[in-house]
């Protein structure tokens, strides 16, 4: 937060002019300076996010006039069975997915936190899956659940777990545990290099101290891990929760929500409605659903922070 | 603590080697796939993971067949504007966030941070409009103009923490000195923030590059495409898919911002940690 200090006492000597004079003023600097970032997030959130409601509140059709059409888009979509498959889908996609992430990113930050040679490469591996385009990474994912060459299935074949290859993206529940499993493989870095500077912050004199005092390794990991990086946690899951919610990328390649509407997002099915068929305010409504929730989400994590 | 062999080997070397094969695997995969040719890459009877006789064919298809090049011209040109945007923005408010006193700036600041907590699929139908009210559909300024609405809010954020440690007391001795408040910033502070800005800046970069949905709403020509989205839309038609160029395309699409992310890991990593240690 804002941390106001009391300005030095304004005692220099100013040579010329109204606008040297302006500048130097903190008030009218402050504007001055904070306007042009004001001004773009005006623009292209908050204008939009207003437009947003009167779209959903509206028949909008692409080349149409629009027509008030009140809360018909929401009551058309929760009356449909692919809308309400769509709010399952996302509620089981970002819980599973952020569990995932959770515990497989605190494993390897708790692997990453040993001293061993070539640490920094190491380190700087893992976090390919979160710097490459993840359309582009997606598109290895999609080939690797190919129907027929997949090579997932190859390795399975070959050790002997299957007879005959699984069809990942054919079927309704596979095809969402295949969005689950990539949607982690890209987000597991993220919480594991976050972690691991949180972890890194941690005195090793505790452990020790811990260890004399005859605590185990699951009781020092409990009282003393956990505890320490649970701010850096919170914040972690933060973001995660709201960017999993709203994904799109990973299911417009995988799946474009098939088979059959099965695994659609909130973003998913409001590009399919609003962009596809061009229903632009039934599409808004769509995608609209999402921030009641997301403002829950956040309000609860933040007021967690706070307290820690 | 010292760990005894087994144990290493149970608690670090295995699961070390487990996460490495499984995080690098599909990178791995887009590669070999890349210089493989058709009649191996489409034979069931084969070991996948070899390859026999590679082949550039499906890089030189790209380049032929597609205007794969210009897409990376376009994802550049893009990304360098946008990034450009944001950082002197982003400094600009972050500076005056974190160092100057006016009414309403404590607002202002938790505004933004607000605003880095919208993800763009919320807004991008909306967007879409305004866009469309600005006569920008299917140009790069659609692009350049909407990419900092998350670049800026992350930006500001970051160089806020920056800026704040740095001591007070450094332009307060050049205001003194004569210097006027924005020299002090100018000739003072920003150098003092570089490796700040270095990582506001590799990030908003790489974020660009990456970006898709708004991409894939707002243009529509073939050659104003980015790369994710001109890989995705021109080498899938319908049920066809072209695995080799596919991958070839994916692979290099991923190689710039591999190397850009290669030479400054450790400002990406401290941008990446800066907000969730500091909170």
């Amino acid at each position: 937060m804002m941390t106001s200090e009391v300005a030095l006492p304004k005692e220099k000597v100013h040579r010329t002019g109204k606008w040297r004079l302006f500048l130097e003023r903190d008030s009218s600097m402050g504007y001055a300076m904070v306007a042009p970032a004001v001004l773009i997030l005006m623009l292209f959130i908050a204008y939009p996010f207003i437009l947003g409601i009167r779209m959903s509140l509206s028949r909008w059709l692409v080349g149409q006039e629009p027509v008030f059409v009140g809360l018909q888009n929401f009551v058309r979509a929760a009356d449909s069975t692919i809308f309400t498959r769509t709010v399952q889908n996302t509620f089981v996609y970002t819980a599973a997915a952020t569990v995932l992430k959770l515990v497989f990113g605190m494993a390897l930050a708790l692997v990453l936190n040993n001293t061993f040679r070539g640490k920094g490469l190491v380190r700087a591996a893992f976090l390919l899956p979160w710097i490459i385009p993840t359309v582009l990474s997606t598109l290895a994912w999609l080939w690797m659940f190919d129907a027929t060459f997949s090579v997932l299935n190859w390795f399975l074949r070959y050790l002997g777990l299957v007879q005959r290859g699984i069809n990942w993206l054919g079927d309704p529940v596979l095809a969402m545990l295949s969005i689950i499993v990539v949607n982690s493989w890209r987000g597991i870095p993220f919480f594991a290099i976050s972690l691991l500077a949180g972890l890194q912050t941690i005195s090793q004199e505790l452990y020790e101290a811990a260890a004399i005092d005859g605590a185990n390794a699951v009781q020092r990991f409990r009282y003393i891990t956990l505890p320490m990086v649970k701010p850096v946690l919170l914040v972690v899951l933060l973001f995660s929760i709201i960017w999993t919610f709203a994904d799109f990328q990973l299911v417009y390649v995988l799946t474009r929500g098939g088979p059959a509407n099965s695994t659609h997002l909130f973003a998913t099915l409001a590009y399919q409605v609003g962009v596809v068929s061009g229903s632009l305010g039934e599409g808004a409504a769509i995608s609209l659903t999402m921030f009641p929730i997301l403002v829950v989400v956040v309000v609860i994590l933040l007021m967690y922070l706070r307290k820690e | 603590m010292r760990q005894r062999p087994l144990e290493r080997i149970l608690l670090f070397h295995l699961p070390l080697w487990f996460f490495l094969i499984v995080t690098l695997f599909p990178f791995f995969w887009m590669f070999i796939t890349s210089i493989k040719p058709n009649a191996e890459l489409y034979n069931v009877r084969m070991n996948p993971l070899y390859v026999l006789h590679p082949t550039l064919e499906h890089f030189r298809y790209l380049m032929r067949e597609t205007i794969f090049l210009t897409w990376a011209y376009n994802t550049l040109y893009v990304s360098i504007l946008s990034t450009a945007i944001s950082l002197i923005t982003g400094i600009m408010a972050g500076y005056a966030l974190s160092r100057l006193r006016f009414r309403g700036a404590g607002g202002m600041a938790v505004g933004i941070f607000i605003t880095y907590l919208v993800p763009p699929t919320l807004l991008f139908i909306p967007l879409a409009d305004v866009v469309r009210t600005f006569g920008l559909l299917d140009s790069p300024w659609s692009l350049i103009l909407t990419y900092p609405t998350f670049l800026i809010p992350f930006s500001t954020w970051l160089l806020m923490g920056y800026f704040k440690t740095i001591p007070r007391e450094l332009e307060e001795c050049a205001m003194i000195d004569g210097a006027t408040r924005l020299q002090a910033m100018i000739k003072i502070i920003l150098p003092l923030a570089l490796p700040g800005i270095l990582s506001a800046g590799i990030f908003a970069f790489t974020l660009s590059w990456n970006e898709f949905i708004y991409a894939l709403v707002f243009l529509s020509s073939t050659e104003l495409k980015t790369i994710p989205v001109g890989v995705v839309s021109e080498l899938i038609r319908g049920d066809v898919f072209f695995w080799g160029p596919l991958m070839a395309g994916a692979l290099l699409g991923s190689v710039p911002v591999a190397i850009i992310y290669s030479f400054f890991v450790e400002y990406y990593v401290a941008g990446l940690t800066a907000g969730a240690v500091k909170g």
